[in-house]
Formats: C-alpha cells, sequence, structure tokens
C-alpha cells in the first residue's frame, strides 16, 4: 500500500485542455494511473487526447466516479478550483499552480474547514508520485524507483535530487510528497509523517523543508511524541539573507523569525538526523537505515 | 513588494484610516514650501526609504520652521541614509515627506500579518508603541495581544473592541480606535496586503487617534489585480540587476560573495547556496530559472548573472524535470559564445535528456567543467574562484 495513491485512484485534470494540463495528464496515464477526464468550463461535452472533458467538477465526478484532481489552472483562478473540488467531495486535491495570491488561499483553507472528506496537498508543489503506482503531479517518473522509503518536502526539484541520491543508493521510495513552497498549504510536514508512520509499507523518511515560518519546528515537536520510524532533514537556506524572499511565496526571513538555525536545532533536539549539506540526505539515509 | 510611508498613508486615509496632513518633496524647496502650507510652525521632515530604522539614524527630524525644514532637507536629500537594515552604503534620499507636528499622549502599536499555523490574518496590538515590535515579542510577549481573523466574515467590531480595551484606551477612543481597526483591515484586504504596520499609532493630547507612522507590504502574487498599487513600485530603491531580471520571470538575488549560481526550482537554488558555503565558498547570488525554463531564458538569466562583476566563477546546477538538460545546454552555449563569459563555468546536470545535453556540451568546444554530483560541482567552482577563504 502506498500513501494517497492506490489502485482505486481515479484522476480528473482541471485545466486538462491547457498545456501544462495535457502533457502531464499523459505523463500520469503514462505512469499506472487513471486518468478519467478532464475539467475545463466551456468545454464541457468535447474530447481532448481522448478524455471526456466536463465544464465542473460535480460533472466529471458524477460522470466518471473520479475520487482524485490534480489542478493546473491558472493562478487567478486556481483558489476557486480547489473550492470546488472539495465542493465535488473529491477526497484528494493537488494543485499544481504557483502565484496564487494570499487573501485568496485565506478563503479556500476556511472553506476546506467544511469540507473535511478532502485533503489538499500544495499548492505551489510538484506533486506527489507512488512508484510503480501513479502519479497527480508534476515529479518526473524516470528518475523514481519502487521501494519503501518516504519522502515530504517543500521544494520541487530539491525532492527530485533526493529521490535521486536514494534511487542511485538502491532504495526505492513508498510515496513522494512535494507539499509546497507557500505560506498556506492544505497538508502539512505533520500531515505528511502522520500518512507515513500509518503507511505499513514505509520504513524511514527523508524530509525537506526551508526558511520561512515555523512548520518544521511544529513538526519537530509531533516527531519527538509521535514518529516511530528513521528520519533524515533538510533544511534550505542556511545561507538566506533576512527579509528576501527566496523564490518561493512562504520562503522569507522575517524579523528574524524562520531560519534555518532555528528549524535545524529543533529537529535534532527532536532526536532527527539533519544534514547540512543537501548532498549527504541519501548517504545518512543508508546509514540511519543501517543504525536501526 | 514594498511602498513608501507617504504612498501607503495615502492609501490608508482612501480607507478612513486618520493620517497626520503632510505631503511629499522632491527637493528643499518644496520641503519649505509645503512646511509653510502646513502652517509655518513645528512640523516633522521624514526621509522617504524602504527600509525601517529611520529615526534611529537621523531620517525623521521634528523642527520648529519651514526654514528649518528647509535647511534639514538639504542635508537628508541626495544623500545616503545609513540605517542598521541597510547596509554600510546606506539607501539613497530621494523623497521627503513633511507633516504637521502632533502633540503626542501615547504611542501604541498595531500590525496585520498572515499568521500560518492559523491560517488567519492576525491584528496584533501593543502599548508598546515607537519601539521594535520584534523586540518585544522576544522580551515581554505577554504585551502584545492577537485576534485571529475569520476570512469569511472579517474583522468584527467586538473584535476591534476587545484589542481597544487591551491597550487601554477609554472613552471616546474606544469608538475612534474600533473605527481604525476597521479600516486598517478593510484596506489590508481591499489592496491584497502581506503586511500592514502601523508603529506608532498615536492617541494625541486631543484624544485623536492617527497613524503617525505606516509601513505596507503587498502580495507579489495578487499584483496582477491592483494595477494602482503596481504604479507605487519605486525601482531606485530595488538593485538594478533584480529589476532586470525580473522583466524575464526570473528570480534573482543579488548577495555579496564571487560565486554566481544558476539553478531550477527555488529550493534546490537555495541548497546549491549553502552547499557552496559548506564548501568554502561564498554565493554571489540566488537565481531560480524556474521549471520551465527556455533556452532564451536561460540566456537572459546568464547574462544577468555575469553583469555582477564579483563573479568569478559560476555554478549551474539543473535537475531536469519539465526543463530538458538538452534545453539547458543549448542556452548555456549560446549564452556563453555570445556574451563572451570570461570566468570558469562548473555544470552539474541530472534529470530529464541529460545524455543529450552532455554531448552537446562536449562538442561545443568551449571550456566546461562538468561534475555528476552536488558535492562534486560544489568543491570544483569553489577552487576554480579562487579556493576557500
Amino acid at each position: 500500500m502506498a500513501v494517497l495513491l492506490d489502485s482505486n485512484t481515479r484522476l480528473i485534470v482541471q485545466g486538462l485542455t491547457g498545456r501544462e494540463g495535457t502533457f502531464h495528464a499523459k505523463a500520469a496515464a503514462a505512469y499506472h494511473t487513471a486518468v478519467v477526464g478532464g475539467v475545463t468550463p466551456g468545454k464541457g461535452g468535447t474530447i481532448h487526447e481522448g478524455w471526456p472533458v466536463f465544464n465542473t467538477v460535480a460533472d466529471a465526478v458524477r460522470e466518471t466516479g473520479a475520487n482524485a484532481s490534480v489542478i493546473f489552472v491558472p493562478p487567478p483562478f486556481a483558489a476557486d478550483a480547489i473550492m470546488e473540488a472539495a465542493d465535488a467531495a473529491v477526497a484528494l486535491v493537488v494543485c499544481i499552480t504557483e502565484g496564487i495570491p494570499v487573501v485568496d488561499m485565506l478563503r479556500a483553507m476556511t472553506f476546506l474547514k467544511d469540507h473535511p472528506g478532502t485533503r489538499l496537498i500544495g499548492p505551489n508543489c510538484p506533486g506527489i508520485i507512488s512508484p510503480g503506482k501513479g502519479k497527480a503531479g508534476i515529479i518526473p517518473a524516470n528518475i523514481v524507483k519502487e521501494g519503501r522509503i518516504g519522502i515530504v518536502s517543500k521544494s520541487g526539484t530539491l525532492t527530485y535530487e533526493a529521490i535521486d541520491q536514494l534511487s542511485r543508493r538502491g532504495l526505492g521510495q513508498s510515496t513522494c510528497i512535494g507539499i509546497g513552497g507557500d505560506p498556506l498549504i492544505g497538508t502539512t510536514h505533520i500531515d505528511a509523517l502522520q500518512l507515513f508512520q500509518d503507511d505499513p509499507e514505509t520504513d524511514a523518511i527523508i524530509m525537506i523543508g526551508e526558511i520561512g515560518g515555523s512548520a518544521e519546528e511544529e513538526a519537530a515537536a509531533w516527531i519527538q511524541q509521535h514518529f516511530t520510524k528513521p528520519i533524515v532533514a533538510f533544511i534550505a537556506g542556511q545561507t538566506a539573507p533576512p527579509g528576501r524572499r527566496m523564490g518561493h511565496a512562504g520562503a522569507i526571513i522575517a524579523g528574524g523569525k524562520g531560519t534555518a538555525a532555528e528549524k535545524m536545532a529543533a529537529l535534532i533536539a527532536a532526536g532527527v538526523t539533519v544534514v547540512k549539506s543537501p548532498a549527504d540526505m541519501g548517504e545518512s539515509l543508508v546509514a540511519a537505515l543501517g543504525a536501526r | 513588494m514594498k511602498i513608501h510611508e507617504y504612498q501607503a498613508k495615502a492609501i490608508l486615509k482612501a480607507h478612513g484610516v486618520p493620517v497626520p496632513q503632510g505631503e511629499v518633496a522632491f527637493s528643499a524647496q518644496e520641503v519649505s514650501d509645503i512646511a509653510r502650507r502646513l502652517g509655518g510652525g513645528v512640523c516633522v521632515v521624514k526621509a522617504q526609504i524602504h527600509t525601517g530604522g529611520r529615526g534611529k539614524a537621523g531620517g525623521v527630524k521634528v523642527v520648529k520652521s519651514a526654514d528649518d525644514a528647509e535647511a534639514y532637507a538639504k542635508t537628508l536629500l541626495g544623500r545616503p541614509l545609513v540605517t542598521y537594515q541597510t547596509g554600510p552604503e546606506g539607501q539613497m534620499v530621494s523623497r521627503l515627506l513633511v507633516e504637521q507636528g502632533l502633540g503626542i499622549d501615547r504611542e501604541l502599536y498595531l500590525g496585520l500579518v498572515v499568521d500560518r499555523s492559523t491560517q488567519r490574518i492576525v491584528l496584533m496590538v501593543s502599548r508598546e508603541g515607537g519601539v521594535e515590535i520584534e523586540e518585544v515579542a522576544a522580551t515581554h510577549p505577554e504585551k502584545i495581544h492577537k485576534v485571529f481573523i475569520n476570512p469569511a466574515v472579517g474583522l468584527q467590531p467586538f473584535q476591534a473592541q476587545q484589542m481597544a480595551f487591551a491597550v487601554g484606551l477609554t472613552g471616546d477612543a474606544v469608538k475612534k480606535g474600533v473605527r481604525m481597526m476597521m479600516a486598517l483591515y478593510q484596506a489590508f484586504i481591499a489592496t491584497d496586503a502581506s503586511i500592514l504596520e502601523i508603529n506608532p499609532l498615536i492617541v494625541t493630547r486631543d484624544g485623536d487617534l492617527l497613524a503617525l507612522d505606516a509601513k505596507m507590504n503587498f502580495d507579489d502574487n495578487a499584483l496582477y489585480r491592483h494595477q494602482d498599487i503596481r504604479d507605487l513600485r519605486d525601482l531606485s530603491e530595488e538593485d538594478p540587476l533584480e529589476v532586470e531580471a525580473s522583466k524575464f520571470s526570473l528570480n534573482y538575488i543579488r548577495l555579496d560573495g564571487n560565486i554566481g549560481c544558476m539553478v531550477n526550482g527555488a529550493g534546490l537554488a537555495m541548497a546549491t547556496m549553502d552547499i557552496i558555503k559548506l564548501s568554502g565558498g561564498q554565493p554571489a547570488n540566488f537565481l531560480d530559472v524556474g521549471g520551465g525554463a527556455n533556452a532564451e531564458q536561460i540566456k537572459n538569466a546568464f547574462r544577468i548573472l555575469m553583469s555582477d562583476t564579483n563573479v568569478k566563477a559560476v555554478l549551474i546546477n539543473i535537475f531536469g524535470g519539465i526543463l530538458r538538460c538538452d534545453v539547458l545546454a543549448q542556452g548555456v552555449i549560446a549564452a556563453v559564445r555570445d556574451l563572451g563569459v570570461p570566468v570558469p563555468i562548473v555544470i552539474r546536470m541530472k534529470g530529464t535528456n541529460v545524455e543529450e545535453g552532455k554531448r552537446l556540451l562536449a562538442e561545443s568546444g568551449l571550456n566546461f567543467t562538468t561534475a555528476d554530483t552536488m558535492g562534486e560541482a560544489a568543491t570544483s567552482v569553489v577552487g576554480l574562484a579562487g579556493g576557500t577563504k
């Protein structure tokens, strides 16, 4: 069993008819994923690349039995797309879109509280992949390997780096979850760690955080109480200057808070193996597994 | 995006927030004229730059007359002001805000920011106005009162009233405080602000409440729907290379090291800076070319990177997912041929079409150093930049 995605997953793509939506729908379908249709308002009733297109998520769910959605719609409409998927009772919503206004996400997160059956991943994330089982998002399938290591990360390409370091050492992955680099996200480090803790097919974790906010510190406190598997962590932005937004909307040291040093100290105090160098994630995980 | 104090006050005033009378000036003569229009008596001259700490650095001064205002303006305009936030080179002063002088009874603090943990906007108030709020938060957190706002209904009057009482307002001032807080919240939401800070919010000896200072930052992701706010951008406050990079949708931040880096993805870009530092070098910049960069963007990125004359070596670290390594290689080769890059370049590529990318680099006849891992790449580039320091 993998986390979040399995053989029962029926995926729709919101924004299927766009360039990104089309490209990644094909990539998901080519990688064991049951892509069952798409949503583009105004194009309902048409067929795109062999998939039925619907005007609304509710129509798509009714006609295809979809239970998961991946969102590739432009930032001005993305928060609305998230709420529409939740309203249609889609259980797993993965929002790839980068650049959603914070005020829009504040409203969407409030809306989601009334829809506890929906889990949001992202936004501003690479999505999820369960090697050998399926994917929802943009993580390239050609670098992953089936196995028993979980990855949870705020960053896209740094996740690929972690996957590559593991795969090169013969360690495959159970599921890789990109939770996103925005200040407001649906699934936090803690949420993802809980999923891995409960997954009998995940033996150990790589956790990747970055500067900004206090999610890593909160995760550290939670790990100390609840997490029993080996965990290696890296925090990006040890050399980032304060007060500057480092690419991701959430990656900013504000008022002296949210530094890498604080996060690393909190994780070390919680018993996590913290690597200073991003090149050491794979090797440290091998060591952590050996030490069990 | 940041704006000046006088611009923030104009926005707040339009939303019904009381602010002192005043105008912006670009010359000492204008300062004198404005001071006379304000009555010619006591007034305040305030340097308008996008950083804090202006008061302690001599950028804010209460003067007794229009002549004094003009004389002080001459000492500020056209010179850099060095505050604890600007760095040693300071920030050039070219605009001054001239405001009426006010009799201050109390100085309070008020701030609105997005709290990530609760996923709510939080309104914070404190009796400790006029000082750094981070300092208050560190030493006396109990002196900061907070209320978390449900975005579906917005700030409610009872919440504003709780905050008004918490900072010790009484009588008429409570009503004025509630009205002001409601207006500030409206301004925050209407403009897609990310930070709105009034420090100090003053109670005058006449019992009026005013925003004596105002800091507003805006959510970059929402600027597309606020042309009026985009128009307030002051490019002279920003690094010219960062301004240039933003034209090509490149995330570039200039730092003070000598190893230029070009990376795809913000997390990997930060991690690349980190590993350069760990290997004994100093990154010259943060540069995220994004997930879908094309050859033209790579070329522009290279040009901007190389405009920083401190750069002694370059590290390119790309993990190709959607961005293909062959496209990257083409862009880099074209850029190096066109720009005649005079410094060593280390390239580390992984992922999609990496073999094709490596072949293009090898056959280009240009002198690239390639590396397989981030560790190797960092060690190599630090050596080429002149070793560790």
